[in-house]
C-alpha cells in the first residue's frame, strides 16, 4: 500500500516541477519524472501476490504469475515517452540558440 | 572538444570498433529474433543496433562516419523498414501470438535502430545542421 | 474488410513519402491527393456499410484472438461520422497544402508529418481498446508538436514548446487514469471496462478517474480551463496546420473521446453532465470575451473555436436526444467552416504579407477565390440563417429549453450574439476597403489553394442539408442512437463478437 502511495508522491514532485520551475530544462526534467512514476505505477498494479515472471517454460507448472498486460502497457509508454522527451529536448535547443536565454518567463514573444 | 569528435578517437579504439563492429550487430539480431522465446524482441535488438552506429560516430568522428551512413541512406533503411512492417500487419496474424515471426521483429530492429541513431546525430549535430529532429 | 486501411492508407503514404523523398515534389502532391480521396470515399463506404450491418456495428479482428483477449477496431454510428468529418477536412488541406507549402524547403517533412498526424486521428477514432486509443492519441499529439514548429521561426519554437509541455501532462494524466481504471476492472478493452463498471457500480475510483480523464482529455479539446494553448499554437503555425488543429484533431481526440468515455463507458450520471454543462459554460464565455481584444486574425479564430467547444459540450452535457443531434450538427460545421476560416486567413497572409487585421482591406474585391469563402464560413459560424451554423445552434438553444434548464439557452443565445459581434470587425476588413494600407503588393494565385478554398465552401454552403430526413438518417441517427444507448455498447460489442 506504501507502495502505491510514494509513487503517487513521486508524480506529484514531477508535477509540481513540470509547473512551477522557470528553467526549460528543470520543466523537461519534471516531465520526464512524471513519466517515470506512472509506468511505476502500472508495474506495481500488475503484481500478485507469490507470483513468479511470466514467462510460460515448457517444463514448469503455472502456478502464480503476476499479471504480463501491465509490463507491455509499461514498454509502450516508456517508447511513447521517449518520443516526447526527444521532442522536447530538441526544442528547448533551437529555442536557446534563438531566444538566448532558458528561462521561461523571458521567452514571451507571443503576447496575449 | 569539438576539434576532437572531428578527427574521432586514437587508433587503438578504432582498431577494436573495426573488430568488435561484427559481434555487436550480430548480437543485436539474435536478441532480436529470439524475442519470443526469451527476453528480447525488436525493441531491445534495435537498442542495441543503435549502439553499434553510435559507436562507429564516437570513434570515427562526424564526417567519416556520416560518409558511410549518410542521410539517403539512413532515410532508405527506415522508410523501407516501415513499410515492410505495413506489410507485416497487412497480412494480418496467422492465428498466432506473435504473428509473422521474420517480418515483424527485422523491420521493428531497424526502424528503432534508425531511429535512435538519428536522434543522436540531430542532439549531437546541433549547432551546425537547420535540420530538424525527427 | 475496410476498416484497416483507416490506418494502412495513411502511414503507408507517410513512409512511402519518406521513400522519395528527393523526388519530383508533383509526384508527391499527387500522392498525397490520391490518398486522402480514397480515404474519404472509404469513409463513405463504412458509412454505407454500418447502416446495413447488424446492431449498426462494424468489428475488424487484428489478431487471431477474439476482444477481449485480443485486439479489434471496431466501428459504429459516432465513429464513422467523425471518420467521413475528418476525412473530409483532410482531403481539402491536403490539396490546399500542395500549393501552400511551397514556401518553405521540405515538402516531404511536411507530408510525412501531417499523414502520421492524420493515422493517429483515424486511430482514435476506431480504437476499440482504451490503452489502444492512447497510443494513436500520443501518436497525433507528437506530429502535431512536430508540425506546429514546421517553419522554425522563434515563436513558432515557443508555440511549440508551450503546446508540448502542456499536452504531455494530460497525456501523463490520461495514462494514470487508464492505470487505476485498470487496477478497478482488470481489463483495458472498452466493452469489458462497461461491463465491469456497469456490475461495480459508482465508487471512488470512478470519480478519480473521471476527473483525471477531465484534465486529459478536457485539455486535448481546449476546454476552458485548459484552453491556453490553441491560442499560442494557431498563431505561429502555418495554416494548413492549424485548420487540421482546429477542426480535427481537437474534434477527433477531445471530444470524441469525452462522448466515448462518459457516454459509452462510464454511464452519463447526473454528476457529469453537471460538469460538462459548466464546463461548457466557461469555455463559451471565456472563449467569447477573450476574443474580442484581438489584432491578430488567426489568435481571434483559436479564441472562437474555444467558445464553439463550448457549445458542444454544453449540448452533450444536456444530454437529450435533441441536444446530442445539435452537438453533431455543430461539430460538422465547425470543422468544415472553421478549417475553411483558417485556409482562408493562410490565404489572405500569402496574399497580403500580414496577419494583423486593420491592414487587411477589400479582400472580396481583390481575391474574390479567398474573400467569398471567408464571407461563407464566417457567416456559418456566426450562426447566420440559412447556414449550417444557424441550425445547429437553434437546436441546442432548444435543447436547452426543453430540457428545462432555460437560463442555459439564454446564455447559448448571448454568445452567439457575442460571436457576431467580434466576427465584425474582421468580416467588414475582408468585404470593404476599410484598412489603413489600401495599395499592398498583391502575389500571384495559385490554383491548388484557391481550388481548396471554393470547393470547401461549396461544401459549407450545402452543410445545412445534412439536416434533411433521408440524409440526415443515414449520417446522423446512428451517431445519436450511440450516444443515447450509453453503456449498452458494451453488449453491442460482445453481441457482434458471436
Amino acid at each position: 500500500m506504501i507502495t502505491y502511495f510514494l509513487c503517487l508522491v513521486l508524480f506529484s514532485i514531477g508535477l509540481f516541477c513540470a509547473v512551477r520551475k522557470r528553467n526549460i530544462i528543470k520543466i523537461i526534467i519534471g516531465i520526464g519524472i512524471m513519466e517515470y512514476a506512472v509506468n511505476l505505477f502500472f508495474i506495481l498494479i500488475g503484481y500478485r501476490a507469490q507470483g513468479r515472471s511470466p514467462i510460460l517454460a515448457r517444463d514448469q507448472a503455472i502456478t502464480n504469475i503476476v499479471d504480463p498486460l501491465p509490463q507491455a502497457v509499461a514498454l509502450t509508454a516508456i517508447v511513447i515517452g521517449l518520443a516526447v522527451m526527444l521532442m522536447l529536448v530538441a526544442l528547448a535547443i533551437r529555442i536557446y540558440e534563438r531566444y538566448g536565454t532558458f528561462d521561461i518567463t523571458k521567452i514571451n514573444r507571443l503576447k496575449e | 572538444m569539438n576539434h576532437q569528435s572531428e578527427k574521432g578517437m586514437t587508433f587503438i579504439v578504432k582498431t577494436v570498433t573495426k573488430l568488435t563492429l561484427g559481434f555487436i550487430l550480430l548480437y543485436g539480431i539474435y536478441i532480436t529474433f529470439n524475442g519470443h522465446d526469451a527476453p528480447g524482441g525488436g525493441f531491445a535488438g534495435g537498442v542495441i543496433v543503435a549502439l553499434a552506429l553510435v559507436h562507429v560516430m564516437l570513434a570515427f568522428g562526424k564526417e567519416a562516419s556520416l560518409k558511410l551512413l549518410s542521410a539517403r541512406t539512413l532515410r532508405l533503411f527506415m522508410a523501407t523498414a516501415a513499410i515492410l512492417f505495413l506489410y507485416g500487419i497487412f497480412k494480418g496474424y496467422p492465428k498466432a501470438i506473435f504473428g509473422n515471426e521474420f517480418i515483424l521483429p527485422l523491420s521493428e530492429m531497424i526502424i528503432v535502430s534508425v531511429g535512435l541513431f538519428v536522434i543522436f546525430i540531430a542532439l549531437v549535430l546541433v549547432p551546425k545542421s537547420d535540420k530538424r529532429s525527427e | 474488410m475496410m476498416i484497416p486501411f483507416f490506418l494502412i492508407l495513411p502511414l503507408g503514404n507517410a513512409f512511402v513519402t519518406v521513400l522519395i523523398a528527393k523526388a519530383d515534389e508533383r509526384l508527391q502532391d499527387l500522392f498525397a491527393i490520391f490518398t486522402t480521396l480514397s480515404l474519404f470515399i472509404i469513409a463513405l463506404f463504412t458509412l454505407m456499410s454500418v447502416n446495413a450491418a447488424p446492431n449498426h456495428l462494424l468489428l475488424y479482428r487484428t489478431t487471431g484472438f477474439l476482444p477481449p483477449e485480443g485486439l479489434a477496431l471496431v466501428v459504429d454510428g459516432l465513429s464513422v461520422f467523425m471518420l467521413v468529418t475528418v476525412n473530409l477536412v483532410a482531403l481539402f488541406v491536403a490539396i490546399y497544402s500542395s500549393g501552400y507549402m511551397k514556401k518553405y524547403t521540405d515538402k516531404w517533412k511536411f507530408y510525412a508529418l501531417f499523414f502520421l498526424m492524420l493515422a493517429g486521428i483515424n486511430g482514435v477514432l476506431v480504437a476499440s481498446d482504451i490503452f489502444n486509443l492512447y497510443v494513436f492519441m500520443e501518436i497525433a499529439a507528437i506530429s502535431a508538436y512536430f508540425l506546429v514548429a514546421f517553419g522554425t521561426e522563434a515563436d513558432e519554437l515557443e508555440a511549440s514548446f508551450k503546446y508540448a509541455i502542456m499536452g504531455s501532462v494530460a497525456s501523463c494524466f490520461i495514462l494514470l487514469g487508464i492505470a487505476f481504471l485498470y487496477a478497478h476492472t482488470s481489463t483495458l478493452n472498452m466493452a469489458g471496462i462497461a461491463r465491469a463498471i456497469a456490475a461495480s457500480g459508482a465508487t471512488r475510483v470512478l470519480q478519480l478517474v473521471s476527473v483525471l480523464f477531465l484534465m486529459g482529455f478536457g485539455l486535448k479539446a481546449a476546454l476552458a480551463p485548459f484552453h491556453a494553448w490553441l491560442a499560442y499554437a494557431h498563431s505561429s503555425a502555418p495554416a494548413p496546420v492549424s485548420a487540421m488543429l482546429s477542426g480535427v484533431l481537437i474534434k477527433a481526440l477531445g471530444i470524441y473521446a469525452i462522448a466515448r468515455i462518459f457516454f459509452s463507458i462510464f454511464g452519463a450520471s447526473v454528476q457529469i453532465c453537471q460538469i460538462l454543462i459548466a464546463l461548457g459554460v466557461l469555455s463559451m464565455i471565456i472563449g467569447a470575451v477573450l476574443a474580442f481584444g484581438q489584432t491578430d486574425i488567426k489568435r481571434l479564430f483559436a479564441y472562437s473555436t474555444v467558445s464553439q467547444i463550448g457549445y458542444v459540450v454544453l449540448a452533450l452535457g444536456v444530454a437529450t436526444p435533441l441536444a446530442f443531434l445539435g452537438a453533431l450538427v455543430h461539430i460538422f460545421n465547425h470543422s468544415i467552416s472553421k478549417s475553411l476560416l483558417f485556409l482562408t486567413s493562410g490565404s489572405i497572409e500569402r496574399l497580403m504579407g500580414t496577419r494583423q487585421i486593420d491592414k487587411i482591406s477589400g479582400v472580396i474585391r481583390r481575391a474574390p477565390a479567398t474573400g467569398y469563402p471567408a464571407l461563407f464560413s464566417a457567416l456559418s459560424i456566426c450562426g447566420v440563417p440559412p447556414m449550417g451554423g444557424f441550425w445547429a445552434k437553434l437546436i441546442i438553444i432548444f435543447a436547452c429549453v426543453q430540457s428545462g434548464h432555460p437560463i442555459l439557452a439564454l446564455i447559448a443565445a448571448l454568445v452567439g450574439v457575442m460571436t457576431l459581434a467580434y466576427y465584425f470587425k474582421p468580416m467588414t476588413c475582408v468585404l470593404f476597403d476599410v484598412g489603413t494600407d489600401a495599395s499592398i503588393v498583391m502575389k500571384k494565385a495559385c490554383i491548388a489553394i484557391n481550388t481548396a478554398m471554393v470547393s470547401l465552401a461549396v461544401v459549407v454552403v450545402i452543410a445545412p442539408f445534412i439536416l434533411m430526413p433521408g440524409i440526415r438518417k443515414i449520417f446522423i441517427d446512428g451517431a445519436v442512437a450511440v450516444l443515447m444507448n450509453g453503456t449498452s455498447y458494451a453488449n453491442i460489442v460482445f453481441g457482434a463478437i458471436r
